[in-house]
């Protein structure tokens, strides 16, 4: 049966971009353990309306763990204690009676804050639409079987298509890395058949993309540590590979004239 | 006067019904494309779709989203798959089964003609999201995997894991994305409609508000396409994701735009059930695991040995008992009503006793630990999670919630609502489902419709409009719209009384749950017409937005939703009461066999009720599309 508990919160608020910011510490009692950590804030926020007082703002929506919305830092980690799970898929189980829990923001220099405990993560936006795709024009596909893709390949494809762009390898990383997240990206679509012709040409224009937002990757190995869905960090040695192998190949296209 | 509904169905034969409107229809020549904007809401499955495709074809596309990015639309939570009618397994599959399997799912009330379209351009879907680079599930030759759902006796479902929905959205997002690298798309994120604008009865445009920053803006456009998703949300609990909401449906609607069937909204047989009063959300466990889970509950009410001490002889598998040939897949509206009955009765499993065994031990036994894990291995993850409680051991806890919602914008066979120039696709619009939709036909519906449909009839709305001048955005219409939506949201601010927006949604919530979910009746309905009103004139007078308007505000965004969700569930509850018959998920006690089926009533009912709006939410015009069926034999449902 579920148990109750009283925590404290230090919840970070923000006014705006340009706002320094505070922490604000609130009591929150009789939090039952089957509510998820996005709900003890919904039930803090009604406590903040009651009292007249504005609600925080926090980046949520799908409340499973696959939209990637949600953000915080619990106590200092992306996504909180629990290993491999979202935010939104934290119970309180995972919390005791009376515990204090520090509540903020993602924080990287790529991610401004724009209130509370939301921020901009529009520059993982920027790679995607730098190469993070497959072109294919919709009406001039082949039947789908005409390209045969091998079990384990389609399986490792997978394994780092999983990425939900929450950005949590970024806050994660002591330089502002992303990495883990552009790494991703390149090892599921670099592996697939379909995905060689623009296979270097992607990498390259990912890669400078995301160097013009992000710190430089050290291989700290955080960001595969805060991944809710464990990405190897073995996806970023791929990416390092296909960015390295497409100065050669470019070089060799263009002498080719 | 009744309003008389063009469909604008091809002619010919069903099977040659597409080819002939393609043929027939207008186009506009490639260098006239890029005259012409083509605004999108919303950036899931549909709108994704059809951005790219729009702005790949060459029209300027200007794609609007709530969300921070568009990956994050709530397609991206379908777990189980895609059907396509491709035969790969050669179980007999075909297009026309596909088309036949989706008219008696829907329990004959959708559009025959939209049915068959969408079951020809289901292959085509898959094909092109292979291309992209989906990593669907394969077989060790390299081919493409398959497997069965609910209300289908073949395997013509695509799978990426759990995540279906998911790599299908990532793989419509790139391609979207590379169209805003090319400056095909201009996306505006963080940006919720907030009303349409209709000038000489063409729609001209959207008025939105920027939600960080509490500006209103408007944007003028030769045709707008709304896919926007469902209003599931109205019911407070449901698998729908935080913010998805009717709002951009709602304010055509109030705009002129016919709402159809709102009453079809669908209960997901396999979620987990809820815990406790402060949830906010409920969880869907895909249905997929129906393949192989088995349905029950204890044959006596007072049993509470924990499953595994319960012996077989004292377990009812009520599906495979009442439906033996479908068995623990049984259709959704089927699978939920048969929980809630033995729910009802005092059977339920859990804490609360609120929910059923489905139950892998079998599954277990006769494939491996190991083919469970490969096939399922990221949902038990997801439950055990969420429930505490670890599926490979104990049944999972499942009962039914709201998933999907089949009514919606009324839309003709180009997808066009009844205002020119505004188009509805996804689950947004009414058009495929009937009163009940198939399992893994969602995220097809809404790809077919972006990438496929709409920018194949999209060419018919515009060439006329080539070299004709169009209202701007100084156009008095959008200057009073704009107007409008301050004032709306002034007066959220300004209202100043006690609750919460949250508050209201709940006990809006409540009611519907209650009067117009699984199973309703006369008198209920009757009801919640009366608690909804005096619920709203209180929300109208209680209400209490802190903040201001000039920043984010989320309670602000959440009054503005609830407001509409309001309006919304009257329209429901009047059109549950007016269909008096039960078809598909709109359960009415008073109609049923005596085995406790849905009674359809063909003479009275084989149309769909597409309602106006007139100024009162409690008094909209219903009007009536008649449906007919020349290919489909209507036929009462039998999944005996």
């Amino acid at each position: 049966m579920s148990h109750l508990k009283n925590l404290t919160l230090k919840v970070w608020r923000q006014s705006g971009p340009k706002d320094a910011g505070r922490f604000e510490t609130h009591e929150v009692a009789e939090i039952s353990d089957e509510a998820s950590f996005l709900e003890l804030l919904d039930v803090l926020n009604e406590q903040l309306i009651s009292e007249n007082k504005e609600a925080v703002v926090f980046d949520h929506d799908c409340r499973e763990g696959i939209c990637g919305t949600c953000s915080l830092m619990i106590n200092g980690v992306a996504h909180g204690p629990q290993r491999a799970t979202t935010t939104c898929q934290l119970h309180m189980r995972s919390f005791k009676s009376n515990d204090t829990i520090v509540v903020e923001p993602w924080r990287s220099a790529a991610f401004p804050i724009i209130k509370d405990l939301m921020v901009d993560r529009s520059p993982l936006d920027r790679i995607i639409e730098a190469g993070g795709y497959i072109t294919a024009v919709t009406g001039g596909a082949p039947d789908g079987n005409l390209i045969a893709v091998p079990k384990p390949v389609a399986d490792a494809a997978m394994d780092s298509a999983q990425c939900i762009g929450c950005g949590a390898c970024v806050a994660a990383c002591p330089n502002g890395a992303a990495s883990l997240f552009t790494g991703a990206k390149i090892a599921h679509l670099n592996r697939l058949p379909q995905g060689q012709p623009e296979r270097y040409k992607r990498a390259e224009a990912m890669v400078e993309t995301m160097d013009e937002h992000f710190g430089s990757c050290t291989n700290h190995g955080e960001c595969s540590a805060a991944c809710p869905k464990e990405i190897s960090i073995d996806v970023i040695a791929l990416m390092n590979k296909d960015y390295r192998a497409s100065k050669f190949k470019s070089r060799k296209e263009i002498s080719r004239g | 006067m009744t309003y008389t509904f063009d469909a604008k169905i091809p002619a010919g034969p069903l099977t040659e019904k597409w080819d002939n409107y393609k043929q027939n229809a207008k186009l506009v020549n490639p260098n006239n494309k890029r005259k012409f904007k083509i605004i999108v809401v919303g950036t899931g499955l549909a709108g994704a779709s059809a951005a790219a495709t729009l702005a790949e074809l060459g029209y300027q596309v200007d794609a609007f989203t709530f969300h921070d990015s568009p990956r994050r639309a709530h397609s991206i939570a379908a777990q189980g798959g895609i059907n396509a009618a491709k035969n790969y397994q050669g179980d007999g599959d075909s297009i026309n089964r596909l088309f036949t399997d989706t008219i008696k799912g829907g329990d004959f009330r959708s559009r025959e003609a939209n049915v068959h379209r969408l079951a020809q351009v289901s292959v085509d879907i898959i094909d092109q999201m292979v291309a992209q680079g989906v990593p669907f599930a394969r077989e060790y030759g390299g081919l493409l995997d398959n497997r069965s759902f609910g209300g289908a006796q073949v395997s013509r479902t695509f799978y990426a894991r759990g995540q279906t929905g998911q790599q299908l959205l990532i793989g419509a997002y790139q391609q979207m994305a590379r169209q805003v690298g090319l400056g095909g798309v201009r996306l505006f994120n963080r940006t919720e409609l907030i009303d349409t604008v209709v000038v000489d009865g063409r729609c001209a445009g959207i008025v939105v508000r920027d939600l960080l920053t509490g500006e209103i803006q408007s944007h003028a456009a030769h045709a707008v396409v709304l896919a926007t998703g469902g209003y599931g949300n109205v019911f407070f609990l449901s698998t729908n994701a935080m913010n998805c909401n009717v709002t951009a449906a709602w304010r055509a609607h109030r705009r002129g735009a016919m709402f159809a069937n709102p009453c079809y909204t669908q209960i997901h047989p396999t979620c987990i059930p809820q815990a406790d009063e402060t949830q906010s959300k409920l969880t869907l466990m895909s249905e997929s695991l129906r393949n192989d889970g088995r349905v029950w509950v204890p044959k006596s009410p007072t049993d509470n040995r924990p499953a595994d001490q319960i012996p077989e002889a004292e377990r009812d598998y009520y599906l495979e008992r009442l439906y033996p040939s479908y068995g623990n897949l049984a259709p959704r509206d089927i699978s939920s009503r048969a929980a809630k009955r033995l729910v009802d009765k005092g059977q339920g499993i859990g804490p609360l006793k609120n929910g059923v065994n489905l139950d892998f031990a079998a599954a277990i036994e006769r494939l491996g630990l190991d083919v469970v894990k490969e096939r399922y291995g990221n949902l038990f993850e997801m439950y055990e999670r969420i429930a505490g409680e670890d599926p490979y051991k104990t049944p999972m806890r499942i009962y039914p919630a709201t998933h999907y919602t089949m009514g919606g914008l009324w839309v003709d066979y180009e997808l066009m609502t009844n205002i020119p120039g505004l188009y509805a696709a996804g689950e947004a619009n009414f058009s495929d489902h009937g009163a009940n939709r198939l399992g893994a036909s969602a995220l097809m519906q809404g790809l077919a419709d972006g990438y496929f449909v709409l920018p194949s009839t999209i060419s018919s709305g515009l060439a006329p409009l080539l070299g004709k001048s169009m209202p701007g955005i100084d156009h008095p219409a959008f200057k009073e719209a704009e107007k409008q939506a301050k004032d709306r949201f002034a007066g959220y601010l300004n209202t100043k009384g006690k609750r919460s927006p949250d508050w209201f949604h709940r006990e809006l919530g409540k009611i519907i749950w209650d009067k117009c979910g699984m199973e309703r009746t006369k008198e209920g309905l009757q009801e919640a017409l009366t608690d909804l009103p005096a619920l709203y004139n209180e929300f109208q007078t209680d209400l209490r937005v802190t903040g201001t308007g000039e920043t984010t505000n989320q309670t602000l965004e959440k009054a503005g939703r609830v407001d509409d969700f309001f309006q919304l569930g009257m329209a429901m509850c009047q059109d549950a009461l007016s269909r008096e018959e039960s078809c598909g998920a709109h359960f009415r006690s008073e109609y049923q066999t005596p085995e406790g089926e849905a009674q359809r009533d063909d003479e009275k009912f084989c149309h769909v009720a597409a309602f106006e709006w007139t100024g009162d939410p409690m008094n909209p015009k219903r009007n009536v599309e008649e449906l007919v069926f020349e290919n489909a034999h209507l036929a009462t449902r039998s999944y005996k």
